[in-house]
């Protein structure tokens, strides 16, 4: 198996993920995707309570 | 102990940061499973405690709020353990299938999740909340890692003992998040975790005696044998008792927390007594500790509840 990669990696200029490695970023990236969304979530809401009412006082 | 000779033992995969780059196996549960999520959830609930009995005044969602950044603290200070231990790890067999010693994620992986989880939670928990819970978790992290995992675990059989304040400092940060200080009744409930520690780990040490000398870890069984490990579970456990009924002494908690802490402490104590060497007692007890803390805890938030806020705390007006 090892062997077939490094052959791979020679052959084709690059690093060849297996079935699974591919699997298991892809899973990675999405969790990756969601933590940044929630911290987003998060960052917003916090912003709004720690600001409460002069989140509305500001000049037109 | 060099981190270079730490790798002995681990898969090449674990080790070979740099030497050849493979494709990371990790997965998103081996990640999860680096913040030690167990033990996170018993840091979260001392926390909470200290957040909820605390005389001060926080807004839910940035209680919600810096609850998640304690949590993240945590995890991060179980992945930095997870990074330097992966050599022992490796060596026992309760520890062996952690992501690091299976060859899941590398060291380098780990070291980097756990200081960016680190410098997140900290910085943000010093905004959502304020900068002296922040600096809290930051030293607790500190004393974890560096203190408890770098120094003390491989060198002292006093190192759950000293290493006990790092998993005793929560509740304290919790209160400081919802007061800006610390007191009289937050040193009690650090004060409980930390005398609560050494029975709870020293009787799961006495059922995990081989494993500890395998990998050459210096517990109390291993170095100083089964009698006075569980002797010093027993001076561990009195000194206890009278700490945990203390709240309630100083007129800080109710009777219900003061009945239960006096119940629970006094079923401590017989089962610590019954304890001769590593068969069922230890295991009980062990299982037994992890119920009293959780009881302790809880009640003290019920009888908060039932009894309104602390009655003569330091902090009352």
């Amino acid at each position: 198996m090892d062997d077939k990669r490094d052959d791979d990696r020679n052959d084709k200029g690059g690093v060849v993920l297996t079935e699974e490695q591919k699997r298991r970023r892809r899973a990675r990236s999405i969790a990756i995707a969601l933590v940044l969304g929630a911290l987003v979530l998060f960052f917003y809401v916090i912003t709004i309570v720690k600001l409460g009412p002069n989140v509305l006082r500001r000049p037109l | 102990m060099s981190l270079m000779s730490q790798g002995a033992g681990l898969p090449s995969h674990a080790v070979a940061d740099g030497a050849r780059l493979e494709p990371s196996l990790a997965g998103v549960t081996d990640f999860i499973a680096l913040m030690k999520p167990r033990v996170m959830s018993l840091v979260v609930f001392t926390a909470l405690v200290g957040l909820l009995v605390a005389p001060g005044h926080l807004h839910p969602v940035l209680g919600v709020g810096a609850l998640i950044c304690i949590a993240v603290g945590a995890g991060a200070a179980g992945a930095l353990n997870m990074w330097y231990d992966a050599d022992i790890d490796a060596l026992m067999a309760r520890t062996a299938q952690r992501p690091i010693p299976a060859g899941r994620v590398t060291r380098g992986e780990a070291l980097g999740f756990g200081l960016t989880l680190a410098a997140g939670s900290v910085v943000v928990l010093g905004l959502v909340a304020n900068w002296i819970a922040a600096g809290l978790l930051a030293f607790t992290i500190f004393f974890y890692a560096v203190i408890y995992t770098m120094w003390l675990k491989r060198r002292t059989p006093q190192n759950i003992v000293i290493g006990g304040a790092a998993g005793a400092l929560p509740p304290m940060i919790g209160w400081a998040a919802a007061t800006g200080g610390t007191g009289l009744e937050a040193l009690f409930l650090f004060l409980i975790i930390f005398l609560w520690t050494p029975p709870h780990f020293w009787a799961l040490a006495l059922c995990r005696a081989g494993d500890y000398e395998r990998a050459g870890v210096p517990m109390l069984p291993v170095v100083a044998g089964t009698r006075e490990t569980v002797r010093q579970i027993r001076l561990y456990a009195i000194a206890l008792f009278p700490v945990a009924i203390a709240p309630w002494l100083i007129g800080s908690a109710g009777p219900l927390y003061g009945a239960t802490a006096a119940g629970a402490g006094l079923a401590l104590l017989v089962l610590a007594w019954r304890v001769q060497g590593s068969g069922r007692e230890a295991k009980a007890l062990f299982g037994y500790s992890i119920l009293y803390l959780f009881v302790l805890f809880a009640v003290l938030l019920v009888d908060h509840a039932l009894f309104g806020p602390w009655i003569v705390g330091a902090h009352a007006g």
